[in-house]
């Protein structure tokens, strides 16, 4: 039944020139004849790669495939270093199986819900407002990226969590490297220590005086301190990079095509429609890992236990079998079912969240700035090809 | 069509809450989804979305 597939020597993350939110080429071709194929991982590991949109959700949903973090193996180029990982830190419950990561995610699951995330859109609009003036202030140009993308969510994680909004530079400095696979080890692991003390600090000031914040509230429950480190760990670190990106990459992306952003403009009430197709069409987590507990049979190929099934999330959004005409952005489409948020039980938990944000960060901007425009030809754009979250590192724009 | 729920899969994660808000609910303390109407009409694809498989309708 295993018929020869293709054999890839590294996964390919080079973006089509001239098309920065378009996936690699290469990806495209091989997803529509072999939605899953041969990898070799950078630490050697001889594994797969799911392109396909069924496959790879079909991968995420199997309970016969572990995200336990002992037995990752990442697909990303520069994690060659990270080989032999050890278990899980207690609390790190996106790289845990059943019922040990289901006791840490229903303590949460409670804090994110649809309604508890809308009440928040009243306070996203006032912080939305005080940034969008601030740019108006400053005269008729910014980068978008420090001026609106990552301060807001930012400032929002931040109060949400209870973690002072003074500090949220050492942490957004914290925070970064551990997105950039390249960045030196050391510099990783500073980052990793440095945050990981802040925390633990927090953690501490909070037990001895509660607080009215996620973090302040799960101090009441039976996790021990080590436990809510990770978990202030994981919550700041997905909460904040990748808003950020989406907000910048999604406004680039609008700008880019005048055609969207005007059906937009015409009827801003189709901005839930559009954020899901923003999600959809620039997959900003871009990869994923998995690996198989037992031989398992799927897409017509054996996955023998152990080995790893890396997944493209950028490639399964752009299946011609899910989406029609994939490569187009169209704010029109029903984009529901994307992977972006990913699938099965880890799916991202602040997903309600970055959805309020997104809402009102992008309707806001679009309100008040309705000459918005790139200050540079779209080519000097520095993307962030080098993360595990793709995006820009700066956004100049200009308006009048 | 008839629904059925299944909260020990549930991960909370609302695809339910935002395709067919009114037929599903989260709980205010878990999170985990509620059904407020057992017979609906229209779910759209909330059955399909799930990322759980923890909703099951039959005709
Ligand atoms: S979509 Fe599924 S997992 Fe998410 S809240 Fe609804 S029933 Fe639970």
């Amino acid at each position: 039944m295993t018929t020869s597939v293709p054999h890839l020597t590294e996964l390919p993350l080079e973006r089509p020139k001239g098309c920065p939110f378009d996936p690699p080429a290469e990806l495209g071709t091989l997803r529509d004849e072999h939605p899953l194929v041969r990898l070799t991982f950078p630490d050697g590991h001889e594994g797969w790669l799911a392109t396909g949109h069924a496959i790879a959700r079909a991968v995420l949903a199997d309970p016969r495939f572990s995200a336990r973090q002992e037995l990752m193996h990442s697909p990303l180029p520069g994690a060659a270093a990270m080989v032999e990982m050890p278990p899980a830190a207690p609390g790190m419950f996106i790289r845990m199986d059943g019922a040990e990561h289901a006791r840490y995610r229903k303590l949460l699951t409670g804090k994110f819900t649809v309604r508890r995330m809308r009440l928040l859109s009243e306070r996203v609009e006032q912080v939305t407002t005080e940034y969008l003036d601030a740019m108006e202030r400053q005269g008729t140009s910014a980068d978008l990226v420090t001026a609106f993308a990552q301060p807001i969510p930012a400032l929002m994680i931040c109060e949400l969590l209870g973690v002072p909004y003074e500090d949220h530079e050492f942490f957004r400095l914290n925070v970064l490297p551990l997105n950039l696979p390249d960045a030196p080890a050391e510099e990783q692991e500073a980052a990793i220590n440095a945050l990981g003390e802040y925390l633990y600090k927090l953690i501490l000031a909070k037990r001895a005086e509660p607080t009215d914040d996620i973090l302040g509230e799960l101090t009441t429950t039976e996790l021990t301190d080590e436990e809510l480190t990770s978990i202030a760990f994981l919550l700041l670190g997905a909460g904040l990079d990748t808003t950020a990106n989406m907000l910048a990459l999604g406004t680039f992306a609008l700008l880019q095509h005048p055609d969207q952003l005007a059906v937009l403009r015409e009827d801003p009430e189709r901005i839930d429609g559009a954020i899901e197709e923003l999600l959809r069409y620039l997959t900003i987590a871009h990869t994923g890992a998995r690996t198989a507990l037992e031989d398992v049979e799927i897409g017509g190929q054996l996955v023998k236990a152990g080995e790893a099934v890396a997944l493209s999330g950028m490639a399964a959004n752009r299946d011609p079998l899910k989406f029609p005409d994939p490569d187009r952005l169209d704010v029109r489409r029903n984009a529901a079912g994307h992977a972006s948020f990913g699938h099965g039980v880890h799916q991202c938990l602040g997903q309600q969240l970055a959805r309020v944000q997104m809402k009102v960060a992008f309707t806001g901007l679009l309100a008040r700035f309705p000459k918005l425009r790139l200050a540079v030809p779209a080519e000097e754009i520095p993307m962030r090809t080098d993360s595990d979250i793709y995006g820009v590192y700066a956004l100049p724009v200009a308006w009048d | 069509m008839k629904l059925e729920v299944d909260r020990e899969r549930c991960v909370g994660a609302g695809m339910c809450v935002l395709t067919a808000p009114d037929v599903f609910a989260q709980d205010d303390e878990d999170g985990r989804v509620r059904l407020l109407d057992r017979d609906p009409a229209e779910i759209g694809d909330a059955v399909q979305l799930c990322p759980a498989a923890a909703i099951t309708a039959s005709e």
